[in-house]
């Protein structure tokens, strides 16, 4: 693959080209899954392809191919290198990168258990045993479950003279409950909606997520919501779980961050954010309990946005974002870090495969933990509402105004859960929802959650990021508005 | 990039000839039930914003995807290597996948072959189009919103596709079809507007009159006012009904029914909506795009979904039309799935009444350009929850007065079609929170703003 690369980079050096990098990824995947007892997904991926970008006449080329013969490469590099002059007709300045250093490394994610070694009948065996388990349940009305499992191997080059070989190895489960009953239906999920739980690992993520305990658990809930009160709507404490704040730091502070968005690029489709440029240093995020990074490093934890490098050769770095409230940093690119007056890019650029131009993507940006107990962060008020497990979740594209809803709640007094709710929403102005956080449970309660389908670009791209969290409380919230009207 | 001497880039030839290398394989390692899908597609985006052209990509791929039956399992392995190993791998891959999988009684054998009308979707000149013809378009649009003093964000896309599929019982189906697609943000400060448009054919595409209604948008919503939220008349556009209305249609699916997931469950052939809403799944309509067989070779056929407010049909696979005793519709996905099918040719009737006339018999209301970020939020009522954006104003006495800042919307789709007061002639329609659509424009009464953002 190294040497497929660097005939590609030579290929798309051509004269004008100014900065040139290349990546060959090859990945594999292992979706399975489980519908009323019955294998509803059995399949496996396998994809190998080239990525070519250019800096040409100040403007950026990108040309990406299936074609890994020589003749295919230098077509694609011609291509990628034609592209940028034609940019040309459109220019208003050249392209400007922030420095740089040349690396040259290997790098291998942690990998316990390499799920690829795992039996799909072991592994279907599982699943099956917890859709029995949820379907145990009188009132479950389907039970789905899923595993998959993705490893991708990428060789980056650039013009630096910088060889980078990167291996990661992702994976992911969960399960879900249906009740459909007199006009409604209810669900519930383990470990989280939308796919589960997913992580930089390898099958020990499995066997750490106990999937088959808390199948009962689930299935019962998913049928009690019937009979449980509607969440009321008003304003309230608001307790959430670290599976749905971790949602919430992705939509609220992830994307307002990433500074393409800032800056425009993503003004046609994804949006733009709040946080302008005179925002930064200035801005009062949070309260004082509310402490966020972007953190790509291992250290971090084993997230969705966890790698050695980034998608133009910057080495993963931890980055503060909110400081004790204040807004104290973006996520950036090499030429969005230029734009800005910074030496550096901090290390986000992610492209989903080969096909794809690397844009700012979510590493890990986390709420960092704070210092109360769980019980403390219930007991704290004499009534709360407290939330568990995304349900719905809509922004608007600057990301100030969001609604959430959640698959189930409990009214909390004194620290107890006193009765089950349903259909519980929240909804509010995302400066004004941070500045309202009263108190962080620690490390303890501190989980690297992953969002496996975060959307951004033109032609899109879903990639997942990983989002630390632990459970967190707020003053005041708006609840039940979805309802109203 | 590589196509072959036709111009497109996998031919039906050639997926002839590497399906009989499939075939081949399978027999070797004692399979017989074997199908493979065929996919291609040489795709290029030119993407501007801040009035200037910053990201300009193309991409090319190609993939096989082989799905074996044996003793009542299946599984599927796909692959974008296309030489002789590789196809023998995936074949030997979708083979151990199955036998390590479990029996599915509701598994049925291969489909039969059956007669599918193509229709011909492929403009050469599109699949031809250069980067200098997107360059050339985009700096004339940029020219149009630059020249109103203000910034343009958008994109130019061209591109071809195939799809194909062939089964060892004899199934042998492929389609090749073009599109574009361009779309613009004319943002002015405080305010902004967008337009957007796909074709097969991008001559049937006008960036710069796009252009030059996205910026007029922008003009015309310069000093957002606020308005209380609450139940308003609301005049939507043709793409905020498809992104909106668009988001029930996966409930026409008959597994969806039968898992009791769907909105329609106890409620087919009940009045939902309104006497004025009928709603089509037509793969031929003049307007639509898209592949004229399904996930196993089974033509399309055209459904009355909703006819006169009742919803009557349902999408059926195969295996979900055999579950309820009735013939597949031809809207099946590749197997093995967990969702079964669902309609992706969706014709809303229009009516006679044009915007301006929805307009001007508006007292007071609002028109919509264009929604963002849709979420369900109950699916039963299926109440949905998103936002405006590029282009929200407030109708005053029969006419747009003034721009208003952005709603967000809590709106049971159920409601909204059972409010509906006029109809626009019926145009494809292009957003981004669901697939292209044909569509009217719709004057609704009583939709329900819950919240107003800050811009």
């Amino acid at each position: 693959m190294k040497q497929l690369a660097l005939e590609a980079l030579d290929s798309a050096l051509r004269p004008g080209v100014t900065y040139a990098d290349v990546r060959i990824v090859e990945s594999r995947d292992r979706e399975l899954g489980t519908k009323d007892g019955k294998p509803s997904q059995v399949s496996s991926d396998e994809s190998a392809g080239i990525g070519i970008r250019v800096l040409a006449d100040g403007c950026w080329g990108f040309a990406a191919t299936d074609d890994l013969t020589r003749a295919g490469i230098q077509s694609a590099a011609a291509l990628a290198v034609d592209i940028a002059h034609s940019s040309a007709l459109a220019k208003k300045h050249d392209v400007t990168l922030a420095p740089e250093t040349r690396h040259e490394a290997t790098w291998i994610s942690p990998c316990q258990i390499d799920p690829f070694s795992i039996s799909v009948e072991e592994q279907l065996a599982l699943l099956t045993a917890i859709d029995d388990e949820l379907r145990r349940t009188p009132g479950v009305t389907l039970a789905q479950t899923s595993m998959v499992f993705h490893r991708n191997r990428q060789v980056f080059v650039s013009s630096l003279g910088s060889i980078i070989d990167q291996t990661r190895t992702f994976s992911g489960a969960g399960f879900e409950a249906y009740c459909f009953k007199d006009d409604q239906i209810q669900k519930r999920s383990y470990p989280n909606s939308f796919g589960g739980q997913h992580q930089l690992k390898g099958y020990e993520l499995i066997h750490q997520l106990d999937l088959l305990k808390h199948a009962p658990r689930v299935a019962e809930e998913a049928v009690a919501l019937h009979s449980a009160d509607h969440c009321p709507e008003g304003l309230f404490d608001l307790i959430l779980d670290g599976s749905q704040l971790g949602l919430q730091v992705h939509e609220s502070i992830g994307h307002p961050i990433e500074l393409d968005r800032v800056l425009g690029s993503e003004a046609n489709y994804a949006g733009m954010s709040f946080l302008t440029l005179d925002k930064l240093n200035h801005l009062r995020y949070g309260s004082d309990l509310v402490n966020a990074v972007c953190d790509a490093r291992i250290e971090h934890g084993p997230g969705m946005g966890t790698f050695a490098f980034d998608d133009e050769g910057v080495p993963a770095q931890s980055a503060d974002i909110i400081r004790n409230g204040q807004f104290v940093g973006y996520m950036t690119s090499r030429e969005t870090a230029a734009a800005i007056g910074e030496k550096r890019s901090n290390g986000t650029m992610r492209a989903t495969s080969w096909a794809r131009l690397p844009l700012i993507r979510m590493t890990n940006v986390s709420l960092l933990p704070g210092e109360q107990t769980l019980d403390e962060v219930f007991a704290g008020v004499s009534h709360a509402i407290y939330m568990e497990t995304n349900r719905s979740w809509s922004i608007d594209d600057k990301r100030y105004n969001f609604q959430f809803g959640c698959e189930i709640a409990w009214e909390i007094k004194d620290g107890q859960r006193v009765r089950m709710l349903k259909n519980p929403t929240y909804s509010g102005i995302t400066t004004e929802f941070w500045n309202a956080c009263s108190a962080v449970a620690n490390r303890d309660n501190w989980v690297l959650w992953g969002v496996p389908n975060c959307g951004k670009g033109q032609p899109e791209q879903v990639i997942g990021t990983g989002h630390g969290a632990s459970p967190s409380r707020f003053h005041n919230i708006k609840v039940g508005a979805a309802y109203g009207g | 990039m590589a196509a072959s001497s036709d111009g497109v880039m996998l031919s039906q030839d050639e997926c002839r000839r590497l399906f009989g290398a499939v075939q081949q394989a399978a027999a070797s390692l004692g399979a017989s039930d074997v199908e493979a899908l065929f996919g291609a597609h040489c795709a290029a985006l030119t993407r501007f914003a801040n009035n200037t052209i910053h990201q300009n990509v193309a991409e090319q791929d190609r993939w096989l995807s082989v799905r074996v039956i044996v003793d009542r399992r299946t599984a599927r392995a796909t692959t974008n290597r296309l030489d002789a190993d590789s196809i023998r791998g995936a074949v030997e891959q979708a083979l151990a996948l199955a036998r390590s999988s479990t029996p599915n009684s509701d598994l049925l054998p291969l489909p039969e072959p059956s007669l599918i009308s193509l229709t011909k979707r492929f403009d050469e000149i599109t699949a031809a189009a250069t980067p200098a013809h997107r360059g050339q378009a985009v700096a004339e649009a940029i020219r149009i919103v630059e020249s109103a003093g203000q910034t343009a964000a958008g994109i130019y896309s061209t591109g071809q596709s195939i799809e194909a599929i062939f089964n060892s019982r004899g199934v042998s189906a492929w389609h090749a079809e073009t599109m574009a697609q361009f779309s613009i943000t004319a943002m002015a400060g405080d305010s902004s507007g967008w337009a957007k448009a796909s074709a097969v054919s991008h001559s049937a595409i006008d960036p710069a009159a796009l252009a030059r209604s996205a910026s007029e948008k922008a003009r015309l919503s310069n000093n957002p006012q606020e308005i209380a939220a609450g139940r308003y008349t609301v005049i939507l556009e043709p793409a905020a009904v498809l992104d909106l209305v668009g988001q029930m249609f996966g409930d026409f699916s008959a597994t969806s029914v039968n898992d009791s997931r769907s909105f329609l469950t106890d409620r087919l052939g009940t009045k939902l909506f309104g006497d004025n809403i009928d709603i089509s799944d037509d793969v031929a309509h003049p307007l639509q795009a898209g592949v004229p067989f399904d996930g196993e070779g089974v033509p399309r056929r055209k459904l009355m979904l909703v006819d006169g407010g009742v919803p009557r049909e349902l999408a059926y696979s195969r295996s979900s039309a055999r579950r309820a005793g009735v013939e597949p519709t031809g809207h099946g996905f590749p197997l093995p799935n967990e969702v079964g099918e669902a309609p992706l040719n969706i014709v809303i009737a229009g009516g006679s009444t044009s915007v301006d006339e929805m307009i001007s018999s508006t007292e007071r209301g609002v028109l919509v350009t264009r929604l963002w970020y849709i979420r369900e939020v109950e699916p039963y009522d299926k109440i949905m929850t998103g936002m405006t954006r590029d282009g929200t104003f407030f109708i005053e006495d029969g006419r747009v007065t003034r721009g208003l800042r952005n709603f967000r919307f809590n709106q049971g789709i159920i409601e909204l079609l059972c409010h509906v007061e006029a109809l626009s002639p019926a145009v494809r329609a292009s957003g981004e929170e669901t697939f292209d659509m044909v569509v009217p424009a719709m004057k609704v009464a009583n939709f329900n703003f819950t919240e107003v953002t800050r811009f």
